[in-house]
């Protein structure tokens, strides 16, 4: 019923109503009076996690009329509370934009332009081409051992997938015996896994982010927390709201520096100096909690007499091979064990020297759960007086880290280099914790996982490990990338870091079994968890007498990591590539190597939202714009396929926290789309249908692999619950498994992932649990589900005393019930829960038996936290200060410059450029580092082509001092040109007083820094950082140096076209680079 | 019925509007002192919006790509750097006199660069090394989300010929695109330089508040993204207390500088419903340092238009008074 | 310390509120100020030198040419009564038509301006006191009748009781619908024009009528226009005096009716207006040339100075140092005020 209009006239009713003047009520207008918000109007809410980074903010995403009408933050969350940042916030943006592809694409070999081609026939083709290229380029054997794989194809990308769908890719890929199966994980965090995994038994951050508000300091160091980690860091102002001091520590002042109470600006590539510094402080001062060191870490073990020091070797530990580069490691245990580390030569009964080989082979990684083996019982000195304790070997080692020497190389004046030591001295011990937060900006190094592990040596000492407000937070990155590392699609190892089996060491499962389980600890039960993920993959046919089919796993003989895979496509070696979501032409280390490696493969598939860079090199990439490639010259098959978004698609992610959380498909993908589930699965079908009857041996893996899961929805997308349970494992009985304690070694269970056994309890998806945090206490434990066994705080045990008690009533997270028998509190203890503090082993007790009540670190090996490695790392024991590969300055501490036995790789297109006193040097004359914004998210592909972030950080820039600036005569907002030796590029200049000189061994350095988010495609472009970067790696982890390495700057822009090139070999020419430049140990 | 229309105190924004059962006002709290500049704000009420992308363009200030609010940028953050430490004591007058606008004027040009300079050999940098700024590095980098203030009086709406520009039962002010004809009088209007005109599209556009989630009781969308509370959201006189405490705190922790601004009912416009803590003058952020709403001088305007009207009719026919000729 | 212990019984002591303290702990030193050049240093009484206000969006020659075609066409239907009641037919039409012409204009360049031309009629959707637009536009749908029956009863002569009361009533209005733009102009932030919202009116009434009798010196035969002429004088006296004491009482503000565009504006209007004026007291009488000129120039001359004053405040709105130092003096004088007073 219409009333009539003019009653509707707002004149009429200023005259007859209150609003006299017409400014409020008279004046609504129609459209006003039915104004509804359009989440009011949804047909359903759908919950989501956020697809960008590791925080794992919450998603609501609303549906309407089967589309999606927006997304937002899921207030019931206890990591995000509903806040999401720009980036999270431009989710709906991300996913329906108009940026997003829906068609699949074709390049034929020689090709210009893109066709279209559809989806089954690409599908088929695909298929087709793997089985043809595995063929042609099956190793059945290596030198004589059993490798039964092919190098001829390899796989990119995972920590943007589900959990589910990194399970089916690697499951596949390794049947089909692709052993270059990698993920972001390897550029990202691999230094992590080894640094915490032989510090801790565990890879994964100790703590999570809403520990952080009970923090009375947190140090912030090698992170941009607020940047890259927006939502987590309302943690940081929540504690800071409490009283905290938050230290930054960082070559740039960022958004985090700005909410520091402190900030100490560094030498980028020199935090083992001052975190050397610091240790050497507490350990000077006495300031080390004592009771905490003596009973929770190694501190009191005996290391072998033959170990010799850094301090004995100028710089060089003992047992360093020059000839090989490598170190043989045996003399760094301790005193009365046998070392069973793969990492370097074995005492018992293997080829005595595997060297480089086995070194590369990425073991360390597989510390992400259980430490390394040790067998017998290592000497302890309770007093921590002999002269070859640990703690000893720590004080001499640390004692030339003086704060002259941390002023002299890391360029912070002493004074504020002490204000550091005492905020975190007083802020640990008894009633107080510090927290370390840190993430690439430590693990890029090619000494990354040491960085790691001077930060747990410094927690430990000061008793910070296992404590409320405690902790290592390593803030990972992508949104699963904690998820694509545990079950990895990464080559060196298998779900739950159990190692891939090496070919000339891990004959059969036994011997598999025997060199790496330990004796004392849970990873003495990795028999059950190898067989268990052998029942998983091959399901009946995985019998005892078959080894459970341990046969059917390709074998390592080296590192395959995708650096190494990048060498291969240079190299003809690597045939066909799959990039599951990530962008090497832009992201990877010398991104112009990359590019170079995909012109030389037979085929490519791409799989993402929109042309990336990786997808669309042959077209536009840099190289043709110099003319280094032609189109019509490019062999390369081309295949793009577009992906289905993390609304379309239900999954798992898990996040920093290692909490596991569930995504619901708010909707199918639209057109070609599809999830990599799908993909996946149905690549592996067609495989399998165009395989079956093949009497191969090499076919075998592929055909008896279990590989049959329910199929719903209108496109046949596998069930993801069903992948989930698989991956949770069951019994004979079909049962869903509990917990790790219940997977068995005789065959009768079945478990794809043994860390994450659990998270389908009762038949339960536990990562679906979404209890609000309002309802619960600050753990959040009724939230997700998180390894291991839901537990929150790793190694909660060490926050109560020897006797079970909290070691101060204000930091009480878990504590002995003397009535009860069980260990009791606030989080579920991560310890066997009824064992009393009391409990002591019996000598002859193994496996779980073996942990005393007074061990709080259950997956190392003695259970104690690790001051000093004495095996699992291959570049030393303890910490130690190396110049980067490439740096302006000689080693003030050592003669050794660099890590001696870091990977350096020198060729044509990877050139290294001299150092220090090197002549030649002062021609690359500053220092470099790289970082991420707010509001882009990596190699750019999420961000760069959506309009609301771009608007925000619309060009790629450069930040410099005003100093640096005036020295090479740059303009704020000009261009600037920076040159290495592997290319140049152009940026905007930003001149800002954030950047500050720093006073270094006697003159001025000037860092520059740059953001690396940008590449030529998308809708905002520019030239990418990586383009200047080398590949030099960590040898633990395989992660490149991408932190600090050293050019030029100068005004202006770059060459175009064939003058590129020039320019950077006329910067080669003079400053003397030849392919020994920089390779010397 | 409030006495005052026009300008001062109005506790009962929504009430003097001719809403009946107001609900009690609600608004915005910023706390600049905990933003971490993510911009979260701008990108939230953009999708919720649906607000056009408004321009790739590198300013050269600091991390600000936005440059101001307007009809595109319902949420701006503005980030000022500084050569001064957090702590301490109100700033002094002594950094004035600066030329700051040619230094700004330096920041927003686009030197076209065209030819490349030939490579020199690079002389040795700083070896001989004064070296005197090593580490010493006390500066800050100022945050804040600015938005519109919701006036308690409000010149945009005031002037509004259309009562497009409409006050809420909320106490917020609206534009309803329905009715908007574009006549951009609000534009000049607002002392804050909030409101403006899409040009492709002729009408006048500003934050909302989030009216429509408001309406169902959910949090504007700014607020409900931003991840360190820097924006909050609430009722008005809750906000002014929370505000109160928060200043107190601050200034108990050293940082002298910590103050509030559009909080106070008695200034010129009758307070904001969107009010700020700032850890430096308004101006420094963009903000005017005293706005007045500019209908408080209508009454005279009115008077004096009067005057001149009949003073226009008296003295035009006092000119055909007398001999014709 | 933090406040916030973990206790066996939960946490204890945690903060209430959702702030987050800063500083603190903040080491205290300046860095010296050397010669930085290349750094571009913020600038304490302005954000990056970018307005404070949002500009009007205004075309200049729609809105100023809308004051300057209100102001004529209400002048002029003072004029057309004048002449209409004191018997000078020749003065009366054309003042009337003028009007007329007039008005439609401005109308069209009101509408012309409108984002959303088809919703004009919107304006007469509420009346509103506090807006000088929709005052304005109520005032012109009751004028712009008036002046077009006036105009249009006198060239057909037809109804002329009913030509007598719209010719009444335009001229009652005309006066009104002159003056009322300046509160327009004024009813803004723009501190030109804000800060004239006492003199502005007289601006513009002075300013309408030197247009009114410039069209008519134009327009009538010379043997009519005394009024026309005498009135150009006084209202050009009336213009000087009262921009003279704008200017004078703004301050720092007035400066961009010195400089600039508007400074040139308003110094060609200020010319023009005086060289009409006397010339037209002098010669208008005797030389229809010279009427035609002279009238010529006022009507320049108040175009000139509507689009001075527009211009004018154009630029005090987008140099942000006309609206920061001001409410700085008047914030300062408060402090100084509010100090006086504590010690007293
Ligand atoms: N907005 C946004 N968020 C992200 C991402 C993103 O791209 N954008 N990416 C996600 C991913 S994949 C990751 S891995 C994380 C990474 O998160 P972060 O590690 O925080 O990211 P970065 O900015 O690369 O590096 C951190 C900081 O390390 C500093 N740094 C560089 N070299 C050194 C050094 O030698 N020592 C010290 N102490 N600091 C150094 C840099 O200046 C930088 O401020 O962020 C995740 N979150
Ligand atoms: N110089 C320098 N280089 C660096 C770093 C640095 O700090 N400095 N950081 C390194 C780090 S930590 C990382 S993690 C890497 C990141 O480098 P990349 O992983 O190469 O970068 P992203 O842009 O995140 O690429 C992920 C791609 O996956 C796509 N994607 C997202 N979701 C899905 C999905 O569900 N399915 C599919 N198929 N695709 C999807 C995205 O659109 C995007 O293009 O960069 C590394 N490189
Ligand atoms: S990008 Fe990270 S911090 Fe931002 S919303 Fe997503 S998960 Fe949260
Ligand atoms: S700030 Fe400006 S736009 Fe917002 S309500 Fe006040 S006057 Fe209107
Ligand atoms: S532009 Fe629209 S909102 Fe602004 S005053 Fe005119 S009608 Fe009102
Ligand atoms: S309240 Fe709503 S409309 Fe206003 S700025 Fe925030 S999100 Fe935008
Ligand atoms: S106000 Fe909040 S959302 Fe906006 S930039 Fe600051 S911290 Fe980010
Ligand atoms: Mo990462």
């Amino acid at each position: 019923m219409a009333t009539p209009r003019w009653l509707d006239w707002p004149v009429f009713r200023q005259l007859t109503g209150p609003d006299r003047l017409g400014r409020g009520a008279a004046a609504v207008s129609r459209e006003t009076e039915s104004l509804r918000p359009r989440v009011a109007t949804a047909d359903k809410v759908s919950k989501s996690i956020c697809p960008y980074c590791a925080v794992g903010c919450g998603q609501n995403v609303y549906v309407q009329d089967g589309r999606v009408t927006h997304i937002e933050g899921d207030p019931d969350s206890p990591v995000s509370r509903g806040r999401l940042c720009p980036k999270g916030s431009a989710s709906l943006q991300l996913t329906t934009g108009s940026s997003r592809r829906h068609e699949v694409l074709y390049r034929r070999p020689y090709g210009t332009e893109w066709e279209p081609l559809d989806l089954e026939t690409a599908m088929d083709m695909v298929a087709e081409r793997v089985i043809r290229t595995r063929r042609e380029n099956w190793q059945e054997e290596v030198d004589g051992s059993r490798t039964r794989r092919t190098l001829g194809i390899a796989s990119l990308g995972g920590a943007t997938l589900d959990n589910e769908e990194n399970y089916l890719i690697k499951k596949l890929f390794t049947a089909l015996g692709i052993v270059q199966v990698e993920n972001q994980a390897r550029v990202c965090h691999s230094s992590t896994v080894a640094g915490l995994g032989t510090s801790f038994g565990r890879g994964g951050g100790t703590t999570y982010l809403q520990d952080l508000q009970h923090s009375d300091c947190i140090i912030i160091e090698g992170s941009n927390f607020a940047e890259a980690h927006p939502v987590g860091f309302q943690w940081v102002m929540e504690a800071k709201a409490r009283g905290a001091t938050v230290i930054h520590v960082d070559p740039r002042f960022s958004r985090t520096s700005a909410l520091a109470d402190l900030y100490v600006p560094i030498r980028a590539g020199t935090d083992i100096a001052f975190l050397g510094g610091i240790i050497n402080h507490v350990l000077s001062t006495g300031k080390y909690f004592h009771d905490y060191v003596v009973n929770y870490t190694n501190a009191a073990m005996l290391v072998h007499e033959d170990f010799q020091d850094t301090e004995d070797l100028d710089g060089l530990f003992g047992g360093f091979d020059r000839e090989d580069g490598t170190y043989d490691v045996d003399s760094w245990q301790y005193e009365g064990v046998r070392v069973a580390s793969a990492a370097g030569k074995r005492s018992v009964d293997e080829p005595r020297h595997p060297g480089r080989d086995m070194q590369s082979s990425g073991h360390p990684e597989s510390h992400g759960f259980g430490g390394p083996a040790l067998h017998g019982e290592p000497l302890r000195d309770e007093t921590l007086q002999h002269p070859r304790c640990v703690f000893q070997v720590l004080r001499r080692h640390y004692a030339r880290y003086t704060p002259e020497m941390v002023e002299q190389v890391c360029g912070i004046p002493r004074e504020k280099f002490l204000r550091v030591c005492e905020e975190i001295t007083s802020n640990s011990g008894r009633d107080r914790t510090t927290a370390f937060a840190y993430a690439v900006g430590w693990t890029q190094h090619s000494v990354g996982a040491q960085y790691i592990r001077a930060a747990s040596i410094l927690q430990l000492l000061l008793g910070n490990i296992g404590r409320p407000g405690g902790g290592i937070l390593a803030l990972r990155g992508h949104a699963s990338i904690q998820g694509s590392s545990d079950i990895p699609t990464l080559f060196d190892l298998l779900p739950g870091y159990i190692p891939m089996p090496h070919a000339h060491l891990h004959e059969d499962l036994n011997h598999f079994i025997s060199s790496d389980a330990a004796d004392k600890g849970y990873w003495a039960n990795m028999r059950a968890y190898v067989v268990s993920l052998l029942k998983a993959w091959w399901g009946p046919a995985a019998t005892e007498e078959n080894d459970y089919c341990f046969d059917y796993l390709p074998r390592l003989t080296g590192g395959h990591s995708t650096y190494d895979t990048v060498m291969a496509q240079r190299d003809g070696i690597c045939r066909g590539y799959f990039l599951l979501g990530e962008n090497p032409a832009v992201g990877s280390a010398n991104s112009r190597m990359q590019r170079l490696g995909m012109a030389n493969l037979d085929w490519l598939v791409v799989r993402d939202f929109s042309l990336i860079e990786s997808a669309t090199w042959w077209q536009d990439g840099p190289e043709i714009e110099t003319g280094e490639l032609r189109s019509t010259e490019i062999g390369t098959e081309v295949f793009f396929f577009p992906a289905a978004a993390h609304i379309e698609k239900s999954g798992s992610f898990t996040n920093t926290n290692r909490l596991l959380q569930w995504k619901h498909q708010a909707k199918e993908p639209d057109g070609e789309a599809r999830s990599d589930m799908w993909f996946i699965y149905h690549l592996g079908r067609r495989i399998r249908e165009r395989l079956a009857g093949s009497t191969e041996p090499m076919d075998r893996p592929i055909l008896d692999l279990t590989w049959d899961y329910p199929l719903e929805g209108t496109l046949g997308d596998p069930n993801a619950e069903a992948v989930l349970a698989e991956i949770n494992g069951w019994d004979a009985e079909g049962r869903p498994l509990s917990g790790y304690d219940d997977i068995r070694d005789d065959g009768s269970t079945s478990c794809g992932c043994w860390i994450y056994c659990g998270v389908y309890q009762d038949g339960v998806n536990q990562a679906a649990r979404r209890r609000p945090h309002r309802e619960q206490n600050w753990t959040g434990s009724e939230w997700g589900w998180a390894w291991p066994q839901n537990r929150r705080t790793l190694y909660s045990r060490a926050s109560a005393d020897p006797e079970g008690r909290p070691w101060s009533e204000r930091k009480a997270l878990v504590w002995w019930d003397e009535e009860a028998g069980r260990w009791t509190g606030h989080d579920s203890i991560d310890f066997i829960a009824d064992r009393p503090p009391s409990y002591r082993p019996a000598p002859e007790a193994r496996g779980v038996e073996a942990i005393s009540g007074v061990d709080p670190f259950i997956m190392q090996a003695d259970g104690k936290g690790w001051l000093y490695t004495p095996a699992g790392l291959v570049d030393g024991p303890l910490p130690t200060h190396y110049e980067p590969q490439e740096s302006p300055f000689p080693n003030l501490l050592y003669p050794q410059q660099r890590n001696p036995v870091r990977l350096a790789n020198s060729r044509e297109d990877n050139r290294y450029q001299p150092s220090g006193d090197e002549p030649g040097a002062e021609v690359y004359p500053y220092v470099v580092t790289t970082y991420r914004l707010t509001e882009h998210f990596t190699a750019g592909g999420m961000t760069r082509w959506q309009p609301y972030l771009a608007e925000l950080q619309p060009e790629f820039f450069c930040e410099v001092s005003p100093e640096l600036a005036e020295e090479r005569g740059l303009e704020h907002h000009g261009w600037a040109t920076i040159v290495t030796a592997r290319n140049a590029i152009e940026a905007r200049v930003v001149v800002t007083d954030r950047m500050t000189p720093l006073f270094v061994q006697g003159r001025t350095v000037h860092q520059i820094g740059m953001p690396y988010h940008w590449g030529p495609n998308g809708y905002t472009t520019g030239d990418s950082a990586n383009e200047l970067s080398s590949i030099t790696l960590d040898p633990n982890a395989h992660i490149q140096e991408v932190k600090a390495w050293t050019a030029d700057i100068r005004p202006g822009r770059r060459p175009r076209g064939a003058a590129l090139r020039r320019y950077v070999e006329d910067y080669r020419r003079r400053a003397g680079v030849t392919e020994t430049t920089g390779t010397e140990a | 019925m409030p006495t005052n229309q026009f300008s001062g105190p109005d506790p009962h924004v929504a009430a003097s509007a001719g809403h009946r059962d107001a609900p009690p006002r609600y608004g915005f709290f910023t706390d600049t002192s905990v933003c971490i500049g993510c911009k979260a704000c701008e990108v939230a009420c953009k999708e919720w919006n649906a607000i056009p992308e408004d321009g790739l363009e590198l300013t050269g200030m600091s991390f600000d790509n936005t440059g101001r609010l307007g009809a595109d940028s319902w949420r701006h953050v503005a980030f000022v750097e500084q050569r001064k430490p957090l702590v301490g004591p109100p700033p002094d007058e002594s950094h004035r006199g600066v030329d700051a606008l040619a230094a700004a004027a330096q920041g927003v040009t686009v030197p076209e660069q065209g030819g490349w300079p030939a490579p020199l050999v690079p002389e040795q940098p700083g070896r001989g090394g004064d070296g005197g700024s090593a580490g010493d590095t006390d500066l800050r980098w100022l945050m804040a989300s600015d938005v519109c203030k919701h006036c308690t009086h409000a010149a945009c709406l005031d002037v509004c010929p259309t009562g497009s520009l409409f006050r809420t039962e909320f106490g917020t002010v609206v534009v309803q695109e329905d009715i908007c004809n574009g006549c951009g009088y609000c534009v000049p209007a607002c002392p804050y330089g909030v409101i403006d005109q899409r040009p492709d599209d002729g009408r006048a556009w500003k934050c909302t508040l989030c009216y429509d989630r408001v309406g169902v009781g959910m949090e504007p969308a700014c607020a409900k993204a931003c991840p360190t509370d820097s924006i909050q959201f609430g009722e008005l006189d809750e906000l002014r207390e929370r505000a109160a405490a928060r200043v107190e705190q601050l200034h108990g922790d050293g940082v002298g500088s910590a103050r509030l601004y559009g909080h106070d009912p008695e200034d010129g416009v009758g307070g904001d419903g969107a009010f700020f803590l700032l850890l430096d003058e308004p101006e420094v952020y963009g903000l005017p340092p005293d706005p007045v709403v500019t209908t408080r001088d209508l009454p005279r305007m009115w008077a004096h238009v009067g005057v001149a009207a009949a003073t226009m009719l008296g003295g035009l026919a006092a000119m055909f008074v007398g001999r014709r000729s | 310390m933090s406040t916030s212990d973990v206790t066996r019984d939960g946490i204890r002591g945690a903060h209430p509120g959702r702030e987050a303290r800063v500083g603190g702990t903040g080491e205290q030193r300046w860095r010296p100020r050397g010669q930085r050049t290349a750094a571009p240093e913020y600038s304490p009484d302005s954000y990056y030198g970018l307005p404070v206000l949002n500009p009007p969006r205004w075309a200049a020659t729609d809105i100023a040419g809308y004051f300057f075609l209100g102001g004529l066409a209400g002048g002029s239907s003072v004029l057309a009564a004048g002449g209409h009641w004191t018997n000078r037919p020749g003065l009366a039409r054309p003042a009337k038509l003028v009007a007329l012409g007039a008005v439609s204009g401005s109308v069209v360049a009101l509408v012309h301006d409108l984002g959303r031309p088809a919703r004009f009629l919107n304006m007469l959707r509420v009346f509103k006191i506090t807006s000088p637009m929709s005052v304005g536009s109520w005032l012109l749908a009751a004028y712009g009748p008036a002046a077009g029956a006036a105009a249009i009863t006198d060239l057909t002569g037809w109804f002329p009781r009913i030509g007598a009361t719209a010719t009444a009533t335009a001229a009652v209005l005309g006066p009104l619908v002159a003056a009322y733009t300046a509160a327009l102009a004024a009813d803004t932030a723009v501190p030109a024009w804000h800060e004239g919202h006492r003199e502005l009116p007289f601006v513009f009434v002075s300013s309408a009528a030197l247009a009114a009798s410039g069209a008519s010196m134009i327009a009538a035969p010379t043997a009519q226009t005394g009024p026309a002429r005498r009135a150009a004088v006084l209202a050009a006296a009336g213009e000087l005096a009262a921009t003279a004491r704008m200017e004078r009482r703004m301050g720092m503000v007035a400066e961009p009716y010195r400089t600039g565009w508007g400074g040139r504006l308003m110094k060609a209007a200020k010319a023009l207006t005086v060289a009409g004026a006397v010339g037209g007291a002098l010669l208008g009488r005797r030389s229809r040339v010279a009427a035609g000129v002279c009238g010529a120039a006022l009507l320049v001359g108040s175009a000139c100075t509507r689009f001075g004053v527009f211009h004018a405040g154009m630029e005090s709105a987008r140099d942000p140092k006309y609206t920061v130092e001001p409410q700085r003096a008047r914030v300062r004088e408060r402090a100084a005020r509010a100090a006086e007073e504590n010690v007293a």
